[in-house]
């Protein structure tokens, strides 16, 4: 069944060659610091989009993401700021209010039957506002703890170096992998999104698995909002604009697809370091603008969906997805 | 016309006034609320042969919104979805303020601007019929890689130009009527015409309620999603041009930001379900006229601005609650008649909805 996993090999090897072209180019771009700063600098999208893997995986998808990082480190920054909470406290409260946000709109997707694309278009607006009302400036957060953490890092021989953020990363890759493929909860979703109606009649809890993959949506948005708060050292609620779109950008980047029940946590996060790919290498061209990452990325989306489309078609012989006209 | 469309459900082409109560409603009772908040807000004046008042504000500045909306609802009656919209209007504005700043005349800026949106319309419907990719991702990429097409247009830079005449699109004014509003009037004249006097608004929605039973009932399919794809890139490079011609210049980063999620709101405030099918034209553009009453709203009555976006929310959610299926089932209805949404809202069928539900 190796065809099964062509769309992730593909990815993977986008990835590597990417990644031996800019070091043909720039001999000091196959190192261990760039490799560190690479992780570090998308870690909070990789958490995001391992998030929006899931939800889309469920057949969902959830537009709230950006606006969830940017609440999550306004309210970080009130609690510890003007609230005097201890950091971890704070770090606390912040996951808990992301993931009961993300429990409520799964619930009101499940319970009323409304287009996920809707409800969490509302869903952005609430979290967005909700910052906006906590405040409108930027607050920056000056606790000690702040500092230490941004320390915390697995040191490299050459000044490259594994930050916190780059390790929650990968931790969190590691989990969403297991609970993808090993777990019972991965199996459900894979079902939902395969076919809910199949899914409901082989006795899927469809109410459950829906309202606990917009849960984990949540948490894992809160989560990068702690690690975008570490990384920035402030709060601004209009931080991680637009991030949702860079995430489904790199959820199909990655292979899945957006009908659902098809598609790979690790794939997403090849599709992450993609985009930051482009990203490192415009920085140290220097002389190109900025916005070509922006076609670049298009470009390079466009030619994955082909690409997907092309291979499903092949090898499925159904076309890989519905008949349509 | 020989469609072979026999026997459409009954209720698929009821347009009644009893149906679009809630949206005039909701736009009565933002507009009263605006007044009993701010006593002047129905007066209008009329000073150097133009209107002035608040009213007036609301349509104007809500000319964009709407002239997306136009565009989006017909998009979104097909089961499609544009997100581009946004970019497109950069890119639009971006090529009007290059090419005045270049001394090209008004008749060729517009030719090319236009063009463009249409271009980018065409891209858009050919990877949806063509390639049949799912609208959501297909549209991304424009939305993605748009602005950056925009940046190269007016490289980097934010394009201002002298040009009375184009200026004069955006602040001018036609019959003492703001040239924005007369604009969307115009086009949403045209479009109601082009769908309602011909069979096309019917094909539309057929599509929309089922791609391949259409097909097969003759309707030329991938004409139809081109064609509503290309005249929703005319309808955002008309706002875009519009954009760009009240601000006098061509600001990439920002003209029409989110102004994509705006439209899809309007369009669904409007009622047009985003499951496709059944679309009111003239519902949607009231949905954009209540969400800019709303933030004029706001404004007026010195509430924080802060809170625009959560009273956005709990209207869409409102609008969204009210039309649930869910809800209209757990109504009290006759003894032994069946629930009317059945064939009012065909697309709402289970097996239809899962099976789409992400891509609205």
């Amino acid at each position: 069944m190796i065809h099964r996993f062509l769309p992730l090999v593909v990815t993977i090897a986008v990835l590597v060659v990417g990644f031996l072209l800019c070091a043909m180019q720039f001999p000091n771009f196959a190192s261990l610091r760039v490799v560190g700063n690479l992780l570090t600098d998308n870690a909070f999208l990789g958490i995001t989009a391992i998030g929006m893997t899931f939800v889309i995986l469920s057949g969902g998808i959830d537009l709230s993401v950006g606006a969830v990082i940017g609440f999550t480190t306004v309210l970080l920054a009130v609690l510890i700021e003007q609230g005097g909470w201890d950091p971890p406290a704070a770090f606390a409260a912040a996951l808990l209010a992301a993931a009961l946000f993300g429990a409520a709109m799964g619930a009101i997707i499940h319970v009323f039957r409304m287009p996920p694309f809707i409800v969490t278009l509302a869903g952005m607006f609430v979290a967005r506002g909700m910052a906006f009302v906590l405040t409108t400036d930027s607050l920056p957060i000056n606790h000690p703890l702040y500092g230490d953490l941004n320390d915390v890092a697995w040191r490299f021989d050459g000044g490259g170096k594994l930050s916190l953020p780059a390790m929650i990363l990968l931790s969190v890759l590691a989990l969403a992998v297991v609970l993808a493929h090993w777990t019972r909860f991965g199996a459900n979703l894979y079902a939902l999104g395969g076919n809910r109606q199949s899914a409901e009649l082989m006795g899927v809890p469809v109410a459950r698995t829906t309202v606990a993959v917009y849960t984990l949506s949540g948490l894992l948005a809160g989560l990068a909002g702690i690690v975008f708060s570490l990384y920035t050292g402030a709060g601004y609620s209009l931080a991680a604009t637009g991030v949702e779109l860079d995430t489904i950008t790199a959820v199909v980047i990655g292979g899945t697809q957006l009908t659902g029940g098809y598609g790979y946590v690790l794939g997403t996060f090849a599709g992450v370091l993609i985009q930051g790919l482009i990203q490192t290498y415009i920085t140290f061209d220097g002389t190109l603008s900025s916005w070509w990452t922006k076609i670049a990325i298009g470009a390079l989306l466009f030619v994955f969906i082909l690409l997907q489309k092309g291979l499903l078609a092949a090898w499925t012989g159904r076309g890989g997805e519905p008949a349509e006209a | 016309m020989t469609l072979p469309l026999s026997g459409p459900p009954p209720g698929l082409r009821r347009t009644g006034l009893l149906r679009s109560l809630p949206q005039y409603g909701a736009l009565a009772a933002v507009l009263l609320a605006n007044w009993l908040l701010f006593p002047d807000f129905f007066s209008i004046r009329l000073q150097d042969g133009r209107l002035f008042g608040s009213l007036i504000d609301v349509l104007n500045r809500g000319a964009p919104v709407a002239l997306l909306a136009i565009g989006m609802t017909m998009v979104i009656a097909t089961r499609g979805i544009d997100l581009s919209v946004g970019a497109v209007m950069a890119i639009a504005g971006a090529v009007a303020a290059t090419m005045t700043q270049a001394g090209w005349g008004l008749p060729a800026v517009l030719a090319a601007s236009l063009g463009a949106g249409l271009l980018c319309g065409l891209w858009n419907g050919l990877l949806v019929a063509l390639l049949r990719i799912q609208p959501i991702i297909a549209t991304l990429i424009l939305m993605v890689a748009g602005r950056g097409v925009a940046q190269l247009i007016t490289e980097g830079q934010i394009v201002t130009f002298v040009s009375p005449g184009l200026a004069a699109i955006g602040s001018g004014s036609f019959l003492t009527v703001p040239m924005p509003v007369v604009i969307t009037a115009a086009l949403l004249a045209v479009t109601a015409l082009l769908v309602r006097a011909t069979a096309l608004g019917l094909m539309i929605e057929a599509v929309g309620v089922n791609r391949l039973s259409s097909a097969g009932a003759g309707v030329n399919t991938p004409v139809v999603l081109v064609a509503v794809y290309v005249w929703c890139g005319l309808c955002a490079a008309v706002a875009g041009v519009i954009v760009t011609a009240d601000i006098r210049g061509a600001d990439v980063n920002n003209a029409g930001l989110w102004l994509e999620l705006d439209a899809i709101l309007a369009v669904v405030i409007g009622g047009t379900s985003l499951l496709g099918g059944r679309f009111g034209l003239l519902l949607s553009v009231v949905g954009a006229a209540i969400i800019q009453a709303m933030n004029t709203g706001i404004l007026l009555s010195g509430f924080k601005p802060e809170f625009n976006l959560i009273v956005k929310a709990a209207v869409l959610l409102a609008v969204l609650l009210l039309q649930s299926p869910v809800l209209t089932l757990l109504l009290p209805r006759p003894k032994g008649a069946r629930p009317v949404s059945a064939p009012l809202k065909p697309a709402i069928q289970p097996a239809k909805r899962e099976s789409g539900s992400v891509k609205p």
